[in-house]
């Protein structure tokens, strides 16, 4: 008697901590959505197997929820029907996991996180079916204003804008995940201390962009590792609409730093980039007015060692592109810089050492400082410079991000 | 010995349950009394509260229940809206001069959406959609969607949200229709939270600030609510301040008028601590620096939003301007705001687009 109650209370328990599981059927929508409104902290939602039709965009906002499906290719949230809300699935509570399903077609972005402490995503697809399109959503994973944001064995296809975006977010690590055929396949906006590594970007317009933009609450952007990271064959037409920050970065472009400080770039292979492998360029290059006294346009503190460098440059595309094409030739150097530093911080003419830009040990990878500013005001005075040994040197390794209350 | 020990428990116990039950009943027959919880599980059904006396869908406000209106309101693709307050007998809220004001717990905020049959002639009739309340409880706002039957007789709580396919004849005398999303409370949040707490919108002095028929005559409404006990700490009304009224010259310039509409459109998000905080763009009406409010602003995330548009607001250019792009479009992913509009809003775009076109560099 005793023992069929402890059964009996063992098995409510088991019922009550893993919810039922939502299937796909007509009404699927609204299932899911009431059940993400009315789990309870520390529970599971789990879906089915199959296809949910949605119409929708769905959201999440109650704490330490797991939203967990039967796998990237079984459990599919398709937005291909989607008439209303922005994106096909937003969480704004912390201590939520995304695991084991995919968003597909979402007519924003498939993902958007905002505010969240801790946010998890493993295992989860972000795809556009119809392969690089303008029409596509902006960002596949967009975890945004968050803190301890972890991103691993995550793929995103198709992204309008990225594929894998980390915006104005603290302590981030995106790893082992693959973004292919976006405009940028990840990057990371506005973000303090972030860990890029173990991941394929590939035949994207840009593969990885580490980025700092004026005019947003959060600022500054800083403290970003890239490390054994494949980024090879970024080829992809740029189909971002114009007027976006990264409608401006070049068809083939493997790295790109803008604005960003202390970034330090180790053990990653970059090749088949056809503008060039790594481009770190001030924000001026995006020819763009900037009006925000408090932001600083340009990349300091940036540490390029120990790469795997192969061939690319052949093809340089978009305006930037034209301007290398024209002054440099091809193919164009394995690693690129603008050459624009701050006036305002130099000490007799030179920056301080920890602002400048080192590269090292990165076998027999070519580079050239393009002198941008003088392409744009005096181009009969451009001075290019292919001198690596002005960039000799190194800075301090950075930390490894460590990503609070996990273990 | 035993065997009546137990009894007696089992004899008190039922007694308190009677009583209990007597105490519900008690509550639940009287008639007349707005019925409010601020704990415990929500009515299902919207008649439970008493909000209203007579036939439910006449809306006839009960003793306490204050009707309002705000000087310019939210579009949400055409729909009436009817706007009630309640508070607890010797509860008052707080004014504030920019804020929402601080309410006590108890107020309720009662909201009914409904689509005119003939927007040329209220006479016609009209559907009830749905009713949302906004109950102030000690832990904040509790959003309530009670969604309305067809026969007009009744609301339900709807937790997970819905649409009704709506048609009318619109004020141009054509026919429209339009698919109506009942929000689920997330998407209320959408627009309702500040900085993680939810808050109401409207009930601000410069949206409150206007003179409302009442059954007994005309009156000032913050003055109305300071009578009736439901307002502390108020000024007289003309030292408080006003926002424009969109379409009425008589209250604003062009400019006052469309700040006040993207006020009260867009800012409930794009504010420092709203949910689109992230984008930099802020459309408060306190807020004095061009590029914040967007002129010459870079867009951030706006994806295809940007319509191939480089800035926000270009300064004498509403048709180079993202603003206006995204406010024209019926596009999920493009057009702005979000929610709750599927419509364009045609009769106030000529202002935003006569605004921008004011605007010098």
């Amino acid at each position: 008697m005793r023992g069929i109650g402890v059964a009996l209370a063992c098995a409510l328990t088991v019922f009550t901590a893993n919810a039922a599981t939502v299937k796909p059927g007509p009404n699927a929508q609204e299932e899911i959505q009431e059940a993400l409104i009315l789990a309870k902290p520390g529970s599971t939602v789990n879906l089915g197997a199959g296809t949910f039709e949605l119409q929708m965009g769905l959201s999440l906002d109650v704490d330490n929820v797991t939203l967990r499906g039967k796998g990237p290719d079984k459990t599919i949230l398709s937005l291909k029907r989607q008439n209303a809300g922005s994106e096909g699935l937003i969480v704004t509570s912390s201590g939520v996991v995304l695991e084991d399903f995919a968003v597909e077609d979402s007519i924003g972005d498939a993902i958007k996180t905002k505010g969240c402490k801790g946010i998890t995503f493993r295992n989860v697809r972000a795809e556009w079916t119809g392969g690089p399109k303008a029409t596509n959503g902006s960002y596949g994973f967009y975890p945004v204003e968050s803190e301890n944001v972890l991103i691993e064995k995550c793929v995103a296809i198709g992204a309008s804008d990225a594929g894998i975006y980390v915006g104005q977010s603290k302590n981030v690590i995106v790893r082992n995940s693959r973004a292919e055929y976006n405009v940028a396949g990840i990057e990371i906006e506005n973000c303090h201390g972030a860990d890029v590594y173990e991941c394929v970007a590939t035949r994207n317009t840009g593969g990885i962009l580490v980025f700092d933009l004026p005019d947003l609450p959060m600022q500054g952007g800083r403290d970003v590792r890239v490390f054994n990271n494949q980024i090879v064959d970024n080829d992809t037409q740029n189909f971002a609409p114009p007027g976006n920050i990264v409608a401006t970065v070049p068809t083939g472009t493997g790295l790109m730093i803008m604005a960003n400080n202390n970034v330090e770039v180790f053990d990653n292979t970059l090749k088949g980039n056809k503008t060039t492998n790594c481009l770190i360029v001030s924000y001026i290059a995006s020819g763009k007015e900037i009006k925000d006294p408090n932001y600083d346009p340009y990349p300091e503190g940036i540490f390029i060692h120990n790469n795997t460098f192969g061939p690319c440059g052949d093809d340089p595309q978009g305006d930037l592109g034209g301007e290398l094409a024209k002054y440099v030739g091809k193919p164009v150097p394995d690693i690129v810089w603008d050459g624009i530093v701050d006036a305002n911080k130099l000490v007799d003419g030179e920056l301080p050492k920890d602002l400048r830009i080192y590269i090292a040990d990165n076998g027999d990878a070519d580079f050239i400082n393009f002198d941008l500013a003088n392409v744009i005001a005096a181009p009969d005075n451009v001075k290019i410079s292919r001198d690596l040994a002005a960039h000799s040197g190194m800075l301090p390794r950075l930390k490894p991000i460590q990503l609070a209350g996990r273990k | 010995m035993r065997a009546t020990k137990w009894a007696a428990v089992v004899l008190a116990a039922a007694v308190v349950a009677v009583a209990a039950g007597k105490v519900h009943a008690a509550r639940k027959s009287n008639p007349t009394g707005v019925n409010v919880r601020v704990s415990g599980s929500a009515p299902k059904q919207l008649s439970d509260y008493n909000f209203f006396v007579g036939k439910l869908s006449d809306l006839k406000p009960n003793v306490g229940v204050i009707p309002y209106d705000l000087n310019t309101p939210l579009f949400s693709d055409y729909a009436a809206k009817y706007r009630h307050v309640w508070m607890p007998d010797g509860s008052s809220a707080s004014y504030h001069e920019e804020d929402v004001f601080d309410f006590p717990v108890g107020a309720t905020l009662i909201k009914t959406f409904a689509f005119l049959h003939d927007m040329r002639d209220p006479a016609k009739g009209q559907r009830i959609i749905e009713t949302r309340l906004l109950i102030r409880k000690k832990k904040g706002w509790d959003a309530l969607v009670y969604l309305w039957n067809d026969e007009q007789t009744e609301a339900t709580l709807k937790v997970a949200g819905t649409t009704r396919d709506v048609t009318w004849i619109h004020s141009d005398g054509a026919q429209r229709s339009s698919n109506y999303i009942v929000p689920n409370v997330n998407q209320c949040k959408g627009c309702h939270v500040l900085d993680k707490a939810f808050v109401p919108i409207g009930p601000k002095a410069r949206h409150l600030n206007k003179t409302f028929a009442y059954d007994d005559g005309e009156a000032n409404q913050l003055d109305r609510w300071t009578q009736a006990g439901y307002l502390k700490g108020a000024p007289a009304h003309d030292a408080a301040p006003t926002a424009a009224v969109w379409n009425d010259p008589g209250t604003g310039s062009v400019d006052d008028r469309a700040r006040a509409w993207l006020e009260i459109n867009c800012a409930h998000c794009h504010n420092p601590h709203g949910p689109a905080n992230t984008s930099g763009l802020d459309l408060r009406i306190s807020q004095r620096d061009p590029v914040k409010w967007g002129v010459m602003k870079v867009p951030v995330a706006a994806g295809r939003g940007s319509g191939g548009r480089s800035y926000d607001i270009v300064p004498g250019k509403p048709d180079e301007s993202i603003l206006t792009f995204r406010l024209e479009s019926t596009e999920p992913g493009i057009m702005m705001p979000e929610l709750p509009r599927r419509l364009v809003d045609e009769e106030s775009l000529p202002l935003i687009k006569e605004w921008i076109a004011s605007i010098t560099p």
